[in-house]
């Protein structure tokens, strides 16, 4: 899933300067006439082949982009065929006045900060233990990622289950440590950890198996060279290992990150299409969600996905920028 | 990320096919250190299998939850054991609300969208992997910087859209979006790449149409990075939750994962029929997870470090 494809602006220039070293010299004006309409009636072919993507692409994906940007600016109820344009108000009543708004960022950011690093320690131990010379290896592969092929809206259904105050799982097992029964959904302070503990468990084996293939892709000879030099395990580790797989935690982290910021689902189906007690679950999406297709408010809408949006992008921008000179590539 | 990264993904996608054929590696290297003592081996094997304990012990609840008579879920600490196992509520569960329809609907959206997003991305992908064109990099640029847009951002517009086709409540709405995937085109596209030159100068001269060469020759020989694509699109299709939730207003249009959560209002704590549609609900994508789980762990791993 990069976002920057390094591989394309690699052989596309190399492309272009293969064409021109080979074209260039002794071209004929009719042979140069002759490659040009060539090109033409490749670029003709070349859209034909594209025309269905780009047809939906340009549709469902480019088209509201543009139409977002300008919904944000006014305000609508999507039913009076007037818009009323309003200029940045949406935005600036957002930032400035609207406490959901920012109870959803709290929120958000609470549940960020809970699933993303939990998760990656998690992963990354699982994935250093399959790592090693075990049996089993696809058993355990198997089992730690069926969690995430099965659908949020099921699997939320079930942890609610076992969620359940009085007869619910969690709660049993906590009693084999002697905790007493605890309130998961019904009471605020639990409702997140709750969110937080069922979307690590669903998340974990994407991680896991990511961080593996970066473990099997780090060159044994590294670590037979460390053994003879007499490195010890963590030596081993710390020098070699968390270095050579720096691009694949960075990987991890922002794509965690970009999906934790847009947590909806689990949140919905957990308290029954509520946000929890008190809000305590209240997320930006939901809070998107709420105001499009319960209040009806469009415009105002749009404004707080551009923002969420904006605030993801910068997120992005400043872990690319922290982790420039901490990641190494082999 | 760095130009490198294209080599680093080059020596995964090897990484990955390893599991394979690592056994005379894993041993020369276990005789190299000979480290793991039988008490390391045993904490490995210990931990790991109290994390595949959590990892499944929400699927056996639920199964367990959902072959129990109401009179046992309502029991605190909970049985494991009971008499007699209740398999009727999975049909009790099946009829209480219209899940035949649910089910063809998600089958009907799944499929078609699996397999017009193959036809889509594979078309593109080969414009983009063998053509030269008038704003072939800006293009793939555009649609690379798409990627970045998050969903959410898209509802609202999009919703509009279909209000005007008057596409609500219609297959249309809950396929005809989703059959385009950049993520699809851009694999296809590398896989694409990847084949040898040679043969597309003998289906040249073979006079293979362009168009039938792409469906006879190029898609079979790409087959593992195609059925990747499929298969993250049917999983992804069946279980699509808040579009759905969107577009549809009645009971006939709504395919599972929607119905389940109009289920739950409607059954609210009778847990264990809740469990048993649970549990029918992801069946088909067990099944389907458990015969092509490797291609799927595979292609995961590829989807990391591309």
């Amino acid at each position: 899933m990069a976002f920057i494809d390094p591989t394309l602006t690699r052989d596309l220039g190399r492309r272009k300067k293969g064409n021109h070293a080979a074209g260039r010299p002794p071209v004929s004006p009719e042979r140069r006439k002759a490659l040009r309409r060539k090109f033409w009636r490749e670029t003709g072919v070349a859209y034909l082949y594209l025309s269905p993507a780009l047809l939906v692409l340009g549709v469902f994906s480019f088209w509201p982009v543009i139409k977002s940007l300008e919904l944000s600016l006014f305000k609508w109820d999507m039913i009076s065929p007037v818009k009323t344009f309003v200029g940045l108000k949406n935005y600036s009543d957002l930032l400035f006045k609207d406490e959901e708004f920012w109870l959803g960022i709290k929120n958000t950011l609470y549940y960020v900060l809970g699933t993303v690093p939990l998760g990656i320690v998690i992963a990354l131990g699982l994935a250093l233990l399959l790592n090693a010379k075990i049996r089993l290896r696809s058993f355990f592969r198997v089992s730690y990622f069926l969690p995430h092929v099965t659908s949020v809206v099921a699997i939320s259904m079930v942890w609610r289950w076992i969620f359940h105050s009085d007869y619910g799982l969690m709660n049993y097992i906590l009693g084999w440590f002697h905790i007493r029964s605890l309130p998961w959904l019904s009471e605020p302070a639990l409702a997140m950890p709750a969110v937080i503990i069922m979307s690590i468990w669903r998340h974990l084996g994407y991680d896991v198996i990511i961080f593996l293939a970066g473990l099997q892709s780090i060159d044994k000879e590294y670590y037979e060279a460390a053994k003879v030099d007499g490195a010890s395990g963590w030596q081993m580790f710390r020098y070699i290992t968390w270095p050579l797989l720096s691009p694949t935690t960075f990987f991890i982290t922002i794509i965690s990150t970009i999906g934790a910021f847009k947590v909806f689902q689990e949140i919905y189906v957990l308290f029954n299409t509520g946000s929890g007690p008190l809000r305590s679950a209240y997320t930006i999406v939901f809070f998107i969600y709420d105001k499009a297709f319960r209040d009806w408010e469009m415009g105002y809408a749009s404004a707080g996905a551009w923002l969420l949006f904006l605030l993801i992008f910068a997120l992005t921008l400043i872990q690319f920028r922290v982790s420039r000179n901490r990641i190494h590539y082999s | 990320m760095a130009p490198d990264a294209q080599s680093a993904a080059g020596a995964t996608t090897q990484a990955v096919a390893l599991p394979a054929q690592p056994r005379r590696k894993g041993r020369k290297r276990s005789e190299a250190g000979g480290r793991l003592s039988p008490l390391a081996l045993g904490a490995i094997y210990l931990a790991l299998g109290i994390g595949a304990f959590i990892m499944l012990i929400p699927f056996i609840w639920m199964i367990v939850t959902s072959l129990k008579p109401m009179n046992e879920v309502t029991v605190f600490p909970p049985k494991w054991i009971w008499w007699p196992i209740h398999w009727h509520n999975y049909v009790d569960a099946w009829r209480t609300a219209p899940f035949g329809r649910y089910f063809f609907n998600s089958i009907v959206v799944a499929v078609v969208s699996t397999v017009l997003e193959v036809i889509t991305c594979a078309m593109a992908a080969y414009a983009f992997a063998r053509m030269n064109f008038f704003g072939k990099n800006t293009l793939f640029m555009l649609l690379l910087g798409s990627i970045m847009v998050p969903g959410e951002v898209l509802l609202v517009p999009n919703f509009i859209t279909l209000v005007r086709l008057s596409w609500i409540d219609t297959y249309w709405a809950l396929i005809i979006p989703w059959i385009v995937s950049v993520f699809g085109i851009f694999f296809m596209r590398q896989a694409f790449l990847q084949l040898p030159n040679e043969l597309f100068d003998a289906g040249k001269i073979d006079g293979c149409g362009t168009f039938r060469f792409l469906w006879r020759v190029v898609l079979p020989l790409s087959k593992p990075v195609v059925t990747t694509v499929a298969l993250f699109k049917f999983i992804g299709s069946w279980n699509s939750f808040l579009w759905v939730l969107i577009v549809t207003n009645t009971p006939n249009m709504r395919t599972i994962p929607v119905g389940l959560t109009y289920f739950s209002t409607e059954v609210g704590t009778t847990y264990n029929l809740l469990m048993a549609a649970s549990a029918f609900s992801m069946l088909p994508i067990l099944v389907l997870f458990f015969l092509a789980q490797k291609q799927f762990i595979q292609g995961i791993a590829r989807t990391g470090l591309k």
